[in-house]
């Protein structure tokens, strides 16, 4: 894969029109803002994309009949909230070979509002083997994860809670943030109880919320309306679906194998990135994120989160938009992150532009650490 | 009786012995007869070697709390038992982990320990259903 580095860039990225509650907006709507939006942040026209990329309930097939294009390729990956990330790398190969030349890749979901979902999804494993203990819901599994975290490297609440002041700071300056007033860590131990080791502000918001992006070749690239922004690696990885098969529990496998690849591709090293995007469904993600992808011995992901390293301002800033804990989380989350960095990487984020931000890695995670996509972006080649 | 908790439905047929064990007390968990390998959940073939000639063997009903939450209120309407109470991942002396419920202990961070000894209590939900709880070994 390394001479595949910079040979694709992304050329596009935009929300839907509001994110935040929108019951008047169904799911389906959410997608084709987004689509809409992004193809024509990438000065696009829809009638050039051919290639459409998306997870969740809609497939690429409904998608593209909805945005009246006909796809030459499609991708329907689905592990989670991870799906977009990983789909860069997919859209990279495609694009490389020829299969597509505009590579479209959309989420839209009404996580909050629940307008124009139909809700079903397979559970005769969890059906059997973890509802009838009261499991369900993502804070019920990731909270086991936290826990033994806590356990094994003496991780305290206090820790987690850095995280989520950290990315509240930066939600601040994000005015499509939904929660934007400061806290600090007492603010989040007060916080209400629900699943112990999390109290509310240690687990994401529940938005409706679209994304899109779009990405083409370099050499096509450079007459598009934006700074293109160059894909210099992309990994993915699975492990478990179930929190009882993960294998190095609290550590994620799947991080750490799409991290290796990622960075392998890209010729980068943990120590090259000014600026990181991390999947922030709970506070202890993105902690349990940095040491899977070995960016710190396991138990020491905490400190990146300390005033003046992740923060506004500090010298490895961390989920700069404001995060699922902040800013927008919709269900599956991973298509906002690489929005960021590519905003960041264009250096369009006004009050919370990372200065001189030239490499950034966005790393995310499908279910409970279940799944994950890293991909490495720069603004040059 | 009103039922407190989501029964399963399906039961798959591979796990089909591990329910009826239940009913009759016991822990049946999966074996790989050429490996040897113990796992959860049920499945026709081993994950470790791979192999598709799977048995069962009763387990001990011994084990410990690999990690627990505690749940301050439930994401599922039909869950109905009072919080708060103890969401446990259970891990067994032959291996295998699995979720339960940890039962008879306060559901208090200071009292509940990751690591601490457990046994299997069972529990009948109705004449087809038992499930397999867990309290402090003692």
């Amino acid at each position: 894969m390394k001479e595949l580095s910079n040979s694709v860039c992304i050329v596009g990225v935009e929300e839907s029109d509001e994110v935040g509650k929108l019951p008047g907006v169904s799911q389906l709507s959410l997608h084709l803002q987004a689509c809409h939006n992004a193809v024509a942040d990438a000065g696009l026209k829809m009638s050039e994309v051919d290639g459409i990329f998306t997870a969740g309930q809609h497939s690429p097939a409904l998608l593209g009949e909805a945005l009246g294009v006909n796809p030459r390729y499609v991708d329907g990956t689905s592990v989670g909230g991870c799906s977009f990330i990983i789909m860069v790398g997919h859209a990279l190969l495609a694009l490389h070979h020829g299969l597509c030349d505009v590579a479209l890749i959309s989420h839209g979901e009404s996580g909050r509002s629940g307008t124009g979902v139909t809700r079903g999804r397979d559970t005769s494993l969890s059906g059997q083997f973890e509802m009838p203990y009261g499991f369900g819901g993502a804070p019920t599994y990731f909270g086991m994860i936290t826990n033994r975290h806590m356990h094994e490297y003496g991780t305290t609440l206090e820790d987690w809670a850095k995280v989520a002041v950290s990315t509240r700071a930066w939600a601040g300056l994000n005015p499509k943030a939904m929660f934007r007033d400061p806290i600090t860590v007492q603010d989040v131990l007060d916080s209400r109880p629900m699943f112990y080791p999390f109290n509310l502000l240690n687990i994401c918001l529940v938005t409706d919320a679209g994304g899109a992006v779009v990405l083409t070749r370099a050499d096509r690239a450079q007459d598009c309306a934006k700074k293109p922004v160059y894909v210099r690696g992309a990994g993915e990885g699975t492990d478990h679906v179930f929190v009882t098969e993960m294998e190095e529990l609290p550590l994620s496998v799947a991080t750490r194998n799409s991290g290796k690849k990622a960075f392998e591709m890209a010729g980068v090293s943990h120590g090259d990135f000014d600026h990181i995007m991390l999947y922030d469904a709970f506070s202890s993600g993105p902690p349990i994120m940095l040491e899977s992808l070995g960016f710190c011995e396991p138990g020491e992901g905490c400190s990146f989160f300390d005033e003046g390293k992740s923060t506004p301002g500090g010298s490895l800033p961390i989920n700069t938009n404001g995060g699922g804990l902040s800013y927008t989380h919709s269900g599956m989350y991973g298509i906002f992150p690489i929005i960021e960095a590519v905003r960041q990487q264009r250096g369009e984020c006004g009050d919370r532009q990372v200065p001189g931000a030239s490499l950034s890695l966005v790393n995310g995670m499908g279910g409970m650490l279940s799944a994950a996509g890293t991909i490495v972006l720069s603004n040059q080649k | 009786m009103e039922l407190k908790r989501p029964l399963p439905t399906p039961m798959t047929p591979e796990a089909k012995p591990y329910w009826d064990g239940l009913k009759e007390g016991k822990l049946m968990m999966p074996k790989c007869d050429d490996c040897g390998h113990v796992f959860f959940y049920p499945r026709i073939a081993c994950p470790s070697c791979h192999s598709r000639s799977v048995g069962w063997m009763q387990a001990s009903g011994k084990g410990k709390l690999f990690s627990f939450e505690i749940a301050h209120r439930s994401l599922n309407p039909a869950f109905k038992i009072e919080a708060p109470y103890i969401l446990a991942m259970i891990e067994l002396e032959e291996g295998p982990r699995m979720m339960s419920n940890l039962i008879n202990i306060d559901p208090d961070p200071t009292v509940v320990k990751c690591d601490m000894p457990v046994e299997v209590v069972f529990e009948k939900q109705n004449d087809d259903v038992t499930i397999a709880l867990f309290q402090p070994a003692g």
